[in-house]
């Protein structure tokens, strides 16, 4: 069965092909790649939210790059939530619609699923139950995944996203965007425990995550150092080591909770070299094994959205003559999949 | 106008509060200052205030976080990432223009020219660990509310 995987949930553009057979036969982002103009790609410069003018153009390159047609899908896969209301609309209408046209069945995806189940698509992947700890810009949460369909939400975020908290600090030591990258670099060149940043919430039971504490923490050690370069590069440090401490304190008891011995790490977060160190080191102390996905699946993509997708539509599912998104949508009322 | 000095965290949350209690239906509130100034702490305090009960997350991503709430329906936007105004278009900024709708608005000047002008606007700035708050109205429906506040 060949899917097509539309994601359009926040700023990236993913289209994807997936096969049951054959795995993934192709998969792009709107970001990361010249649009020829014979697809409709006119206009250089579209806004970051723009889905619309962007989505067909790129399905029909990816297509028309991978050797095939329209004819050749058998269905499609798009999110249809959580997200944000308009730029979800605009896959779901396109997917639906044009399932509809072509006589294939279309299934509405759940972009976190679509995350959860993104390290399936690599060689090595997880066999089921495992621990997921998903950190990007939008969301922190842990979940334990019995199997396709079967999520159960162990703690997120109250507040800030990780990926957030560190654009915002990068921001506020006068570094470039994005500010993963950018504080791990300079944390290089910190001196460890010059600073200590908190632990937030890790000192009461719970897996839930709080992470604007850190910002003004960091705003506030700002203010009271010189504001050198050095203390930029120990306030960095500081900061980094607290939110993989953090991190590696709930996943510990995320494990131990659950009694797992895989732990899966996705979200653009995972890209942070100190905090997959410190999680292989936990692993190792809990005879764990560690997971994650390729740089490019951790980031919002159309793969995981056609993977998630074909598991659905493999096992009867699909979305009937409705063109239906969820800016919010529980990851637990979502139906198994055996 | 209205000026108040605020000495930390739960005071921001409490001042949100209060600001909920003054305010109007319909009501558009601009939240002005800093990374860390303390605006989406403001933000929470006044969700909590008209009934919401679980997390406050950050729209700093999605943009956008609704509420429906019994006092209404309330529109918590972040405009921090917003690349060019007029993509409050593709985010559905119409639909959430109603009658009724409450807009708490973060970061507004990056939606100048396209986001309704407001009611209300709310200027935090830095004074070491404390802040200094300014509530200023600027419409009629703006000025009920300061008065509302200062009372």
């Amino acid at each position: 069965m060949r899917i097509l995987g539309i994601e359009s949930s926040c700023d990236e553009t993913g289209i994807a092909i997936y096969d049951s057979e054959r795995g993934l036969e192709a998969h792009t982002l709107y970001s990361q790649i010249e649009l020829h103009l014979e697809y409709g790609g006119v206009v250089p410069e579209l806004a970051s939210r723009d889905h619309v003018r962007k989505t067909v153009p790129l399905i029909k390159q990816l297509l028309a790059e991978s050797g095939l047609t329209l004819a050749d899908l058998d269905g499609i896969a798009y999110t249809a939530g959580p997200g944000l209301i308009g730029a979800l609309l605009v896959g779901a209408g396109i997917g639906r619609s044009l399932a509809w046209s072509l006589g294939i069945p279309a299934v509405a995806v759940h972009h976190m699923e679509g995350h959860l189940l993104a390290p399936m698509l690599e060689a090595e992947a997880p066999a089921f139950p495992f621990v997921a700890l998903l950190a990007s810009g939008g969301h922190t949460m842990l979940v334990q995944v019995e199997g396709i369909g079967q999520y159960q939400l162990l703690g997120e975020t109250v507040d800030d996203a990780a990926g957030e908290a560190f654009d915002k600090t990068a921001k506020l030591l006068g570094l470039g965007y994005p500010g993963g990258p950018a504080i791990a670099k300079i944390a290089e060149q910190g001196t460890p425990g010059r600073f200590r940043f908190p632990r937030p919430m890790t000192n009461r039971p719970g897996l839930e995550f709080s992470f604007s504490g850190l910002k003004t923490f960091a705003v506030n050690t700002l203010a009271e150092s010189a504001g050198d370069d050095q203390s930029k590069a120990d306030i960095a440090l500081a900061f980094e080591v607290a939110v993989a401490e953090t991190m590696a304190i709930k996943c510990r008891r995320a494990l131990e909770q659950t009694g797992l011995k895989r732990l899966v790490l996705a979200g653009g977060v995972s890209a942070n070299r100190r905090l997959r160190q410190r999680l292989a080191v936990l692993a190792a102390e809990r005879g764990a094994k560690l997971y994650y996905p390729r740089a490019e699946f951790c980031t919002d993509n159309g793969a995981m959205i056609a993977y998630a997708g074909c598991a659905r539509l493999m096992a009867g599912q699909s979305e009937g003559l409705v063109i239906q998104a969820r800016a919010r949508w529980p990851l637990e009322q979502l139906s198994a999949v055996t | 106008m209205v000026l108040l000095s605020v000495r930390d965290d739960m005071a921001m949350r409490a001042l949100g509060a209060r600001l909920a209690g003054a305010c109007l239906p319909g009501a558009i509130i601009y939240l002005v200052g800093e990374l860390g100034a303390g605006k989406s702490t403001l933000a929470r305090g006044f969700l909590r205030a008209l009934g919401h009960e679980g997390s406050v997350r950050s729209p700093t991503y999605t943009l956008v976080e609704p509420y429906e709430l019994p006092a209404g329906q309330i529109y918590h936007l972040d405009l921090y990432r917003l690349a060019d105004p007029e993509e409050l278009e593709f985010l559905g900024l119409r639909d959430w223009l109603t009658d009724n709708a409450i807009l708490l608005v973060e970061w507004p000047q990056r939606g100048a020219g396209v986001l309704p002008a407001a009611d209300v606007i709310v200027t935090i700035a830095y004074d070491g660990t404390a802040r200094h708050v300014t509530v200023m109205a600027v419409s009629e429906k703006g000025r009920q509310i300061a008065v509302a506040l200062a009372e």
